[in-house]
Formats: structure tokens, C-alpha cells, sequence
């Protein structure tokens, strides 16, 4: 028998993929809609998931976090349709502070789940109208300037766009969180 | 606190013996992000949930039609805690499976095997105060899949985890001990060797329920709960 008490640090259960049949299981009528369309600066993030081949994946899960504002659950979570889109519908994220007195520029973090990813991958979306405080971000910072632009959605008529490649010379950039 | 190396038990992103892996794993290194305070924090269940809440026979995946389900009746159990030991309490805990014939509830699972009307395969449930959660289910079935040559997937449920912060978000499978299709399944295999029973519950003769239910117990480990670090 496992004894919890006696094993202080215990190892971490390992990732598996979430594989091609959560979508009658995770998704939610609302996951999508982090805050109703009435909340003040709403907006729709829409993007579309790429394999290697720029082929769509219709069997991913995306989530989005953000820490605020306040009254937000700050969580968002879409599959991938056949066309490999998926669309979360949020409030504009506020600066947070960053490490050694830092700000962070407004930023959303995301999740990526799929058949094929045997863990999740983890990016972030900026935004292109805050040029100045996206220079100035810590954890843009840490990416190679090249592929800064891969994590700066593009403008569109009720929100942004950000596609994301999971693969490929046109790759976005993934964190590694531990 | 001092921070020991990150444990290998994580699978690799690129690992080609399990065939979606191939032009779906990023090709360039990952960029180390120390957290910030965004991924130190995350959704509560009260946020997750909203005005829905758990309905109170979210764990039963046995009791969510008019009739019961075929197939082996079993309770799946254990506690979550973070890398420090610390129980994760009032966290979501969200199971999903196949039924007792290795077939899914999915439009795409093409498996020639009977769909259940009594069984959907979906739980959910909370962590109580010592980070326990426990599900009634029934033992899904092997099924084939067209990864290689005559592959069959091992028993498993599907775990999703949210924990108290971005940080700890996880999703996994649970094995049953002992399965005889673990050698030649290369998602059980991506595991690290030496991480590999952490992926699989243990028989557990203390929560079975005599004249009525098998148990097996599944703990689970998530990564560091940031902010407890920090007031530590």
C-alpha cells in the first residue's frame, strides 16, 4: 500500500495524452465564454490549431487562463472544430506584476491538449496593440526576438486572431514550465 | 525552499513509436518559464463550475441513466497531492472513459463493439478537505486502435486535473495492475520506465464493497502549489 504521510516528496504522476475521444466528455456549453458578451472590452480570441503538414487539427482542446480582472473566471475552454478552429470569448487582461518588480504586459496563457501531444503544450497570446509594454515583457524576453511574433495575436473585426503550429518553420513558440 | 532537478516522469513530445506524435510535436526546444505569478494561480472550482456545481451523482457513472450499466462495477479512488506532499484540496477532477465492451460514447470511435445506453463514461467530482476524490464506475474494455500492427489500447480512464494553479494542470490515464497489453502500447511506454506505476492503480482489497463493488486506488501527484511555497 501507498502510505502518503511517509512520502514527502513524492514523484509527480506522469502526463498522457488526452487522445481523440474527450469531446463528449470535456467540452461545455459555456466553456467557451469566459465572460458574456455584454462584459465591458469582450472580445473573441478565434485561431485555428496546425500540424506540421499546415494540416487542421479538429481533435484539439484549448484553455485559456488569465489572473483577472476581478469579477472573470478567467478560465476558457474550446475544442477544435473540423476545421481545426477553436473561439473563447474573454475580457481584455490587465498587467500583472512579474518577476523582480517587473509588469507583464497583458497577456492570456494557453493550454494545448490533443491526440498525438502526450503532454500539454503551453504558449501565450499578446496583444499587438501594446507594442510599448510587450518590449518591456520579462517572459517575452526570454524568447529569441525572431519568434517573438508568434505569441502576438492579429487584430480582427471582434477581436483577435492566433493561430497556433505545433510544428514546423513557422512553429510557435512553447513554454516549458518546470 | 530548495528546489530540487525537475523528475524525468513526463513523457517526451516527440515520440515516434505512438504515430500522432509526428508532425504533432513542436521540432524547436521549449523556452524554460520560470512561473509568474499567472501560472502560479489558476481557475477555482467555484470559477469552473459557476452556477452549475458538481450534481450529486456527477461521480456515479453508474447511476446516470435509467438503468445500469454492463460490465464489472468498481470504485476508483485516492488522494491528489502537490510535489511537496500537501493534500489539493476542493480541486475538479474530471474522468471520462470507455464502457465495458472498449467503446467510447464518441461520434469517431469506430471500434465494432456495443454502445452501452446506460453508460455515458463521463464523472466529475471535487477533492474533499484531505484532497480525496472517489468515482463509481464500471471497468472499461481494451480496445484496438490503428497505431501498429494489431494495437490494442490497455484498459485506462481518463484523468484531468485542475489543481490550485496553471502550474499543476494535468491530464493522464489510469491503468489497471497487471494488464497484459502494457508491453506493446507506446502511450503506457512513453512514460519514463522508472515513472511508469505511477500511471496504474492498485488493487485495493479495504475500499471494495462486499456482495457489490471491486476498488482500486489511484493517488496522484501534481506539481508544486507555487504560492504555498512562497508563504512557506
Amino acid at each position: 500500500m501507498r502510505t502518503p504521510a511517509a512520502s514527502p516528496r513524492p514523484l509527480l504522476t506522469p502526463s498522457q495524452t488526452v487522445g481523440p475521444f474527450f469531446g463528449f466528455a470535456l467540452p461545455w456549453p459555456d466553456g467557451p465564454h469566459v465572460v458574456e458578451a455584454d462584459y465591458p472590452g469582450a472580445f473573441w480570441l478565434r485561431g485555428r490549431v496546425l500540424d506540421g503538414a499546415g494540416e487542421p487539427v479538429v481533435d484539439a482542446l484549448i484553455e485559456s487562463w488569465q489572473v483577472g480582472p476581478a469579477d472573470c473566471r478567467g478560465f476558457g475552454r474550446c475544442p477544435t472544430d473540423g476545421q481545426g478552429r477553436y473561439a473563447i470569448r474573454t475580457a481584455p487582461p490587465e498587467p500583472v506584476p512579474g518577476p523582480d518588480g517587473s509588469t507583464q504586459a497583458p497577456h492570456l496563457a494557453l493550454s494545448v491538449f490533443a491526440r498525438g501531444l502526450l503532454h500539454r503544450l503551453v504558449t501565450r497570446v499578446y496583444f499587438p496593440d501594446q507594442a510599448e509594454a510587450n518590449a518591456a515583457d520579462p517572459v517575452l524576453a526570454l524568447v529569441d526576438e525572431k519568434l517573438r511574433d508568434t505569441l502576438v495575436a492579429t487584430r480582427t473585426d471582434d477581436g483577435y486572431e492566433f493561430d497556433i503550429r505545433l510544428q514546423g518553420d513557422d512553429e510557435t513558440v512553447f513554454f516549458d514550465l518546470a | 525552499m530548495n528546489q530540487s532537478a525537475p523528475e524525468a516522469v513526463h513523457p517526451p513530445l516527440n515520440w515516434p513509436a505512438y504515430r500522432s506524435t509526428v508532425r504533432r510535436a513542436p521540432s524547436r526546444r521549449l523556452v524554460g518559464l520560470p512561473p509568474t505569478l499567472t501560472e502560479q494561480r489558476g481557475p477555482t472550482a467555484a470559477a469552473l463550475l459557476g452556477d452549475h456545481g458538481v450534481g450529486p451523482l456527477d461521480h456515479d457513472l453508474t447511476r446516470q441513466h435509467p438503468g445500469e450499466p454492463l460490465g464489472e462495477r468498481i470504485i476508483v479512488h485516492g488522494q491528489v497531492r502537490d510535489a511537496g506532499g500537501r493534500p489539493v484540496p476542493h480541486s475538479l477532477v474530471e474522468i471520462w472513459q470507455a464502457n465495458a465492451a472498449g467503446r467510447y460514447l464518441h461520434h469517431a470511435d469506430r471500434h465494432p463493439a456495443p454502445l452501452d445506453p446506460n453508460f455515458s463514461g463521463v464523472g466529475r467530482c471535487l477533492t474533499d478537505a484531505q484532497g480525496r476524490y472517489r468515482f463509481i464506475s464500471i471497468k472499461p474494455g481494451a480496445y484496438p486502435w490503428r497505431n501498429h500492427d494489431n494495437a490494442w489500447r490497455p484498459a485506462h480512464i481518463h484523468f484531468s486535473l485542475f489543481g490550485r494553479a496553471f502550474t499543476q494542470r494535468l491530464v493522464t490515464q489510469m491503468y489497471f495492475p497487471g494488464d497484459p497489453l502494457f508491453d506493446q502500447d507506446p502511450i503506457f511506454n512513453s512514460v519514463p520506465e522508472a515513472a511508469r506505476p505511477a500511471l496504474v492503480s492498485q488493487f485495493d482489497l479495504s475500499e471494495t464493497v462486499p456482495e457489490w463493488a471491486l476498488a482500486y486506488r489511484f493517488d496522484i501527484v501534481l506539481g508544486n502549489t507555487p504560492f504555498e511555497d512562497e508563504e512557506a
